[in-house]
C-alpha cells in the first residue's frame, strides 16, 4: 500500500509539470498581457517595455515557466494586474467554493443513492420509470437554463431563499446554488447507483443474505448497498475536482465570489497570473482526488489489493 | 414434548409454485409432497429445472417475489403452517430454525465482508450478541467445520479461502444457530471430487452430532447413496418416485428415475456408449397432458398421454406416480 502511494505520487510529478505548461502555453502565447493591463489606451512603448522587463515577459517563454515554477514552490503565485496577491484572492476564493461544492457533494450523495436504490430495488415499475425520466431531463437541462429558472421561481417569484449569495457565502445560502451545481452529477449518481443495485439485488449473496434470516434493511444497507456503491465512489470523487472547477456558470448565476468567478474575471480580463494560479491548484485537487478514489477502492472491495 | 405419534419436522403438502414471466406462466412446482423427520435426511433428486431448488426456496421462504409465486399447499415446519406466518415471524425462522446451504460457495458469500463479519452476523442479528462476543463464536464456528488456524483467519475475506474450505465456512454458517433443518441445494456441485467426499462427510457428521434434518438436494446420484435415509425423485415439478434408498437403487419404480440409474457410468461397462434418457424435459410453461414423462417414456401407453398418474403407494414407504410401476417394479425392460 505505502509503496503504491508513493508511485502514483511520483506518477503524478508529470501529469502535474504537463499540465502547468500546457495551461501557462495557453494563457501567455495567447495574448498580450501587457496590453491588457492599459485597456483601451495604448501604453508609452517605454513603460511597456519596463513592464515586461520586471514580470519577466522578455524572456523566452521556457524560461517564464521556470521562473514561475520556481516562485510557486516558494508560495508566491504572483500579483493579479489590480496589485493583489494571486494567495490573497485563493484565500477569499477557495473556501467560498469549498463549501459549495461540500453542499453539492452532499446533495448528490444523499439524492442520487437513495433515488438510485429506490428505483433499482423496483426495476421496471412505476417509481423506476419517473426516476428514470427525471434524470433524463436533468441531464438534459443546461446548469445556466435550470440555474436562471430556479433563481427566479424560488428567489424571485415565491422569495423562498435570496435569489443572490452574500460575499461571505454562509452554508444556508449555497443550499440552492448547490443545488443547481449538483443536478447534472445527482443525475449520474442515480442511474449509476440504480444499475448496479439492480444488477447486485439478484446475487447469490444477496439470496444468502435473506436466507440468514437478516431483516430486510440489513440486507440492504449491509450486504447490497456495500457491493453496489464500488462505482458510485469512484464517480463522486471525480466529481470533486469537476465541481470545484466546473462552477464557473452557477457562480456567474448567483454571484458567489468563488473560484469561477475569479477564473471567469480573470479570463475575461486577461488576467494570467489569476488563471494559471487557480487551474494550477485546481490540477493538483483533481490529481488527489483521484488518488483518494483508487485508495478508497481497496477499502470498498478487498479483493483489490495494491503493491 | 410427548405427543404420539411425533410429528414430522417439516411435512410440505401440495405445494405448488409459478414463475409469471412475459413469455407466460411457467408451472415450476406442481403440487409436491415430502417429510423430513428429525436426524433424517431426504435427497432430492432431479435434473435442472425439475423444481427441486424452487420447492426448497419456497420453504427458505427466499423465492423471487415476483415473477416466483406459491399458488397452493402448506408447509408445515414444527406443527405450524409456514404460509400463515407474517413476513416478520418467517424472518425469524429463517437462519434460526432452519438454514439454507448453497451450491457455489464464493458467490454466495458477501465479497466484500470478511467471514467472521458474515458468520457473527447470525449471532448479532438473532441472538443480540455484541460485535466482539460474534466474533468469538465465528471463530468456534469455524474450529467446529475443520478450518486451520480460525482465529487467525476470521479476519479473512471469501476469495482468500480454497473451495473447500469456502463451502465449509457456507456449512458453518448454516449451522450457526444449530438450526432443525438444514437444506442444502447441490452443496459439492462446485467442488473437486476429493473435496466433495470431505465436505459430505462433515455435513453427515454434523447431522447427527445436532441431531438435524436435512434435504439434500442433488442431480448426482453417487453422493445420495452414502448419506440419505429417503429419496425422492422429481421431474416436471412433481415428485415422481419416493423410496427409501436402498430399495431406490434396487428396484426402481418408475420409468425415469430406472433411466437416471441406468445411465450412471459403471466401470464393468467400459468401452460401451453411455446409456442416456432420450428428449429433453418439458417446457414449464407448456407441461404436456397426461404424465408429464410420456414423450420419454419406454413404457408410454395411451392412458399416460391422457391421464395424470396420481403417486401410488408401491409398498412400505414408497410412491410411484406411474400408471405402470408394479411392471416398472417387476423389472420389465
Amino acid at each position: 500500500m505505502g509503496r503504491y502511494v508513493i508511485r502514483r505520487l511520483l506518477q503524478m510529478v508529470p501529469v502535474f509539470i504537463g499540465s502547468t505548461f500546457l495551461i501557462f502555453f495557453m494563457v501567455y502565447a495567447l495574448g498580450d498581457p501587457v496590453a491588457a493591463m492599459f485597456g483601451d489606451r495604448a501604453p508609452d512603448p517605454a513603460t511597456a517595455a519596463q513592464i515586461r522587463a520586471d514580470l519577466y515577459l522578455d524572456q523566452p517563454l521556457w524560461k517564464q515557466y521556470l521562473h514561475y515554477m520556481g516562485q510557486i514552490f516558494q508560495g508566491n503565485f504572483g500579483t493579479a494586474f489590480n496589485g493583489q496577491p494571486v494567495t490573497e484572492l485563493m484565500a477569499a476564493a477557495f473556501p467560498v467554493t469549498l463549501r459549495l461544492t461540500l453542499v453539492a457533494i452532499l446533495i448528490e450523495m444523499i439524492a442520487g443513492i437513495l433515488l438510485g436504490v429506490f428505483s433499482g430495488l423496483r426495476r421496471g415499475r412505476a417509481v423506476d420509470t419517473s426516476v428514470l425520466v427525471f434524470t433524463l431531463v436533468v441531464v438534459s437541462v443546461p446548469t445556466f437554463v435550470s440555474g436562471y429558472v430556479l433563481q427566479f421561481l424560488l428567489g424571485v417569484k415565491w422569495g423562498w431563499v435570496k435569489p443572490a449569495v452574500s460575499i461571505d457565502a454562509p452554508l444556508g445560502e449555497l443550499l440552492l446554488p448547490g443545488v443547481v451545481l449538483a443536478l447534472v452529477s445527482l443525475a449520474y449518481v442515480t442511474r449509476l447507483t440504480r444499475t448496479s443495485i439492480a444488477e447486485n439485488a439478484r446475487a447469490d449473496y444477496v439470496r444468502t443474505a435473506i436466507a440468514k434470516g437478516l431483516p430486510r434493511h440489513r440486507v440492504i444497507t449491509r450486504h447490497l448497498l456495500r457491493n453496489s456503491l464500488i462505482p458510485v465512489v469512484t464517480f463522486i470523487g471525480t466529481d470533486i475536482g469537476a465541481l470545484m472547477g466546473g462552477a464557473i456558470v452557477t457562480e456567474r448565476i448567483f454571484n458567489i465570489h468563488g473560484v469561477g468567478f475569479q477564473l471567469y474575471q480573470g479570463i475575461l480580463r486577461q488576467n494570467s497570473p489569476t488563471v494559471v494560479g487557480f487551474v494550477t491548484i485546481l490540477v493538483l485537487v483533481f490529481l488527489f482526488a483521484n488518488l483518494i478514489v483508487d485508495l478508497l477502492y481497496a477499502v470498498l472491495d478487498p479483493r483489490i489489493r495494491y503493491a | 414434548m410427548t405427543t404420539t405419534p411425533e410429528p414430522k419436522l417439516l411435512d410440505v403438502r401440495d405445494l405448488k409454485v409459478e414463475f409469471r414471466t412475459r413469455d407466460g406462466i411457467a408451472k415450476a412446482v406442481n403440487g409436491v409432497t415430502y417429510q423430513v423427520a428429525a436426524g433424517q435426511t431426504l435427497a432430492v433428486l432431479g435434473e435442472s429445472g425439475s423444481g427441486k431448488s424452487v420447492t426448497a426456496q419456497a420453504v427458505m421462504g427466499i423465492l423471487d417475489t415476483p415473477p416466483g409465486f406459491v399458488t397452493g399447499g402448506e408447509i408445515f415446519f414444527q406443527g405450524r403452517d409456514l404460509l400463515t406466518l407474517g413476513r416478520e415471524e418467517r424472518r425469524k425462522v429463517r437462519g434460526a430454525k432452519m438454514a439454507m446451504i448453497f451450491q457455489d460457495a464464493l458467490s454466495s458469500l458477501n465479497p466484500v465482508l470478511s467471514v467472521g463479519a458474515q458468520l457473527g452476523e447470525m449471532y448479532q442479528v438473532h441472538r443480540g450478541l455484541s460485535r466482539k462476543a460474534a466474533r468469538g463464536k465465528a471463530v468456534e464456528l469455524m474450529e467446529r467445520v475443520g478450518i486451520p488456524a480460525a482465529a487467525a483467519r476470521v479476519g479473512d475475506f471469501p476469495h482468500q479461502f480454497s473451495g473447500g474450505m469456502r463451502q465449509r465456512i457456507m456449512i458453518a454458517m448454516a449451522l450457526a444457530l444449530e438450526p432443525e433443518l438444514i437444506i442444502a441445494d447441490e452443496p459439492t456441485t462446485a467442488l473437486d471430487v476429493t473435496v466433495q467426499a470431505q465436505v459430505m462427510d462433515l455435513l453427515a457428521q454434523l447431522q447427527r452430532e445436532f441431531h438435524m434434518g436435512l434435504i439434500l438436494i442433488t442431480h448426482d446420484l453417487g453422493v445420495v447413496a452414502d448419506v440419505a435415509d429417503t429419496i425422492a425423485v422429481m421431474y416436471a415439478g412433481r415428485i415422481v418416485e419416493t423410496a427409501p434408498v436402498h430399495q431406490l437403487y434396487r428396484a426402481p419404480a418408475h420409468p425415469y428415475t430406472r433411466g437416471l440409474l441406468d445411465s450412471i457410468p459403471r466401470l464393468d461397462q467400459k468401452g460401451r456408449t453411455l446409456y442416456a434418457i432420450k428428449g429433453l424435459p418439458p417446457n414449464l410453461t407448456a407441461i404436456p397432458p397426461g404424465c408429464p414423462f410420456n414423450p420419454r417414456c419406454p413404457l408410454a401407453q395411451d392412458v399416460c398421454r391422457t391421464d395424470l398418474p396420481p403417486l401410488y403407494e408401491a409398498g412400505p414407504g414408497r410412491a410411484s406416480a406411474c400408471h405402470f410401476w408394479k411392471e416398472t417394479l417387476g423389472g420389465a425392460r
